[in-house]
């Protein structure tokens, strides 16, 4: 299985802050695949969006994790398939400079550069405080994504 | 008497949080309010104590964008305080690393938040639908300004191989030459990017501004050079607390600048063009006179086309740094600190950035004060506003608006930069 993820460029794009608490989920996940996934091209991203967008070129799939704040359950997971339409803007519009994850997604449509296959895993957080680690909730789904992602990713 | 108020919650499409109120009265603007409502963000006090070799790293966080230049206006800072010149070599990397802001902030600027407004669209988004090509080669071009930055710097943002006294490591000649081949297609790009924004409609409006800039040495300005302006300022960093001021305005958690003789001024790419245009390269002059530019533009809107030329001298002198570089027989002069006050001004994208460190005998630092940009231009801003905005009374809300929001946009301002002092004073009447 690992080969033929190999033949077809597969990213799991894992993006957050891990000095900002539970920004640090998609950073977190990243770490759980690094120890069971082979033949995946495991990246860790801050999420600013050029570079986003740069680690996009290329790949047949992205799987993407990101932690999201749209005032659902802390540790709630959303999987969204984004080679069938943008992201919901409440849950990915409040980056500071206007300019996040789902405007680096669209900024690819536009440019014929979004993978054939691209899906984003979104973990809703709670404490987004300076140093601080994962609260309970987001940890725990930190492990359930890992293993979807997993599932994924080897089921293609 | 009728009234009009123009709000806009949130401004779009510039770096960092802010607002602006316009209000008008019989068909005159009577104010304009650009609303700076990010937090402060203490950084001067929390720089006091710490060792004057950690100014350049601390205070590079104050930015994502325009790291450099708060590394260079530091380093520059300790070392006049320390009585230390950086020349050579050393110098030369300085210019190439800040080469690499200017080419990817300008970029960034030029194509992803500025050029919308002229094109009619909402943003970069929409914009690359139809225009794929461009965004395109707009990322490949940040790109190029990104790999220098990354050698130099050790990574892209907020880098880390900058000292006080030089660099942690300086690269080998032969690192440096893919960076030339990144270079000569950038400047192609660069090229074509000064004719692309040179086709824009533009208002035909103009102010007449006080421009404010390093004025270099027969070369145009990052680092090094006077700060002048286009009437009769020539004074030397050590000299920018005589002349200019900081208030504090109720509406903003930024400082304003001023000039104190004479009040607002103009700092950025207006006005290092307008002071500076004679120094560019052959390849840039000659393509700012083809895009109608003359040797002083007035008007703001236009200011993206000077973005798009000091882009193309970017990379222009970037390739010759790289052709002339001499490895430098150390990284860094080492420096022994002592007690001192030490100045800098350096040409951050948007403007002019003003350092000051006073330092203890052991090298810690006793006070700091930093002026950015957006705070130098805010009151010139909402001058524009007042000034522009009469004229525009007659549309709709929401042309209005927009044309207000873009008339920000041409200073490109960097609110959280700006953002980085509060003083809470109480009267109780007692």
């Amino acid at each position: 299985m690992a080969i033929s993820a190999r033949e077809r460029r597969v990213i799991a794009l894992c993006i957050g802050n891990p000095q900002r608490g539970d920004d640090g989920a998609g950073r977190a996940v990243a770490q759980a695949l690094r120890a069971s996934l082979d033949g995946v091209d495991i990246i860790e991203e801050e999420g600013e969006a050029t570079s986003v967008l740069a680690r996009l070129e290329g790949a047949d799939a992205a799987f993407i994790v990101d932690a999201c704040v749209s005032g659902a359950a802390p540790g709630e997971i959303r999987r969204f398939d984004v080679s069938a339409g943008p992201l919901p803007l409440t849950a990915f519009g409040a980056s500071t400079h206007g300019f996040g994850l789902s405007e680096a997604l669209e900024l690819a449509r536009a440019l014929g550069a979004l993978p054939p296959g691209c899906v984003v895993y979104a973990i809703e957080g709670e404490n987004f405080t300076f140093g601080a680690a994962l609260s309970p909730n987001v940890a725990a789904a930190v492990e359930i994504v890992a293993d979807r992602l997993r599932a994924d990713i080897l089921g293609q | 008497m009728t009234i009009r108020t123009i709000k806009v919650d949130q401004l779009a499409r510039v770096e960092g949080e802010g607002a602006l109120k316009v209000v008008a009265r019989d068909g005159v603007v009577q104010s304009a309010e650009l609303n700076i409502f990010e937090p402060p963000r203490f950084f001067e006090a929390f720089l006091r104590d710490r060792m004057f070799t950690e100014a350049p790293d601390l205070t590079a966080r104050i930015c994502g964008i325009c790291p450099v230049a708060y590394q260079m206006s530091a380093v520059h800072a300790m070392e006049n305080a320390l009585g230390v010149a950086v020349d050579g070599p050393l110098r030369d990397l300085r210019r190439l690393i800040y080469c690499g802001e200017w080419i990817e902030s300008h970029t960034l600027h030029v194509h992803m938040l500025h050029a919308p407004d002229f094109l009619g669209y909402e943003g970069a988004i929409e914009m690359a639908r139809d225009h794929a090509d461009i965004v395109r080669r707009a990322l490949n071009l940040k790109k190029a300004g990104n790999s220098i930055i990354a050698l130099l710097g050790g990574r892209e943002i907020h880098p880390i191989n900058v000292r006080v006294g030089g660099f942690y490591r300086t690269p080998r000649k032969r690192e440096l030459q893919p960076l030339a081949e990144d270079l000569k297609r950038a400047r192609d790009w660069a090229l074509a990017t000064v004719r692309w924004t040179a086709g824009f409609d533009f208002p035909d409006i103009e102010r007449d501004y006080e421009f404010v800039a390093l004025r270099g040495d027969g070369e145009y300005p990052f680092s090094q050079g006077r700060i002048a302006s286009s009437r009769g300022l020539d004074i030397s960093a050590e000299e920018y607390d005589d002349y200019f001021e900081e208030t504090q305005v109720a509406h903003s958690t930024a400082l304003h600048a001023h000039l104190k003789t004479r009040g607002a001024y103009l700092t950025g790419p207006l006005a290092r063009y307008a002071l500076n245009s004679a120094s560019l390269s052959p390849l840039a002059r000659e393509a700012a006179q083809e895009a109608g530019l003359g040797t002083i533009c007035a008007n703001p809107f236009r200011s993206i086309i000077i973005r798009a030329v000091e882009v193309l001298y970017a990379c222009d002198e970037a390739l010759r740094i790289i052709e002339d570089y001499e490895e430098p027989e150390r990284p860094a002069i080492e420096i022994e600190p002592h007690a001192g006050t030490g100045y800098a001004a350096t040409e951050a994208p948007r403007g002019m950035l003003y350092h000051r460190y006073r330092l203890n005998p052991d090298g810690k630092i006793a006070d700091a004060r930093i002026v950015p940009p957006t705070s130098q231009n805010q009151p010139s801003i909402e001058e524009d506003l007042k000034t522009f905005a009469t004229a525009w009374l007659d549309l709709p809300d929401d042309a209005l608006r927009h044309r207000c929001e873009q008339t920000i946009r041409n200073h490109d301002p960097c609110i959280s930069c700006a953002t980085h002092f509060l003083r809470f004073e109480i009267d109780r009447g007692d």
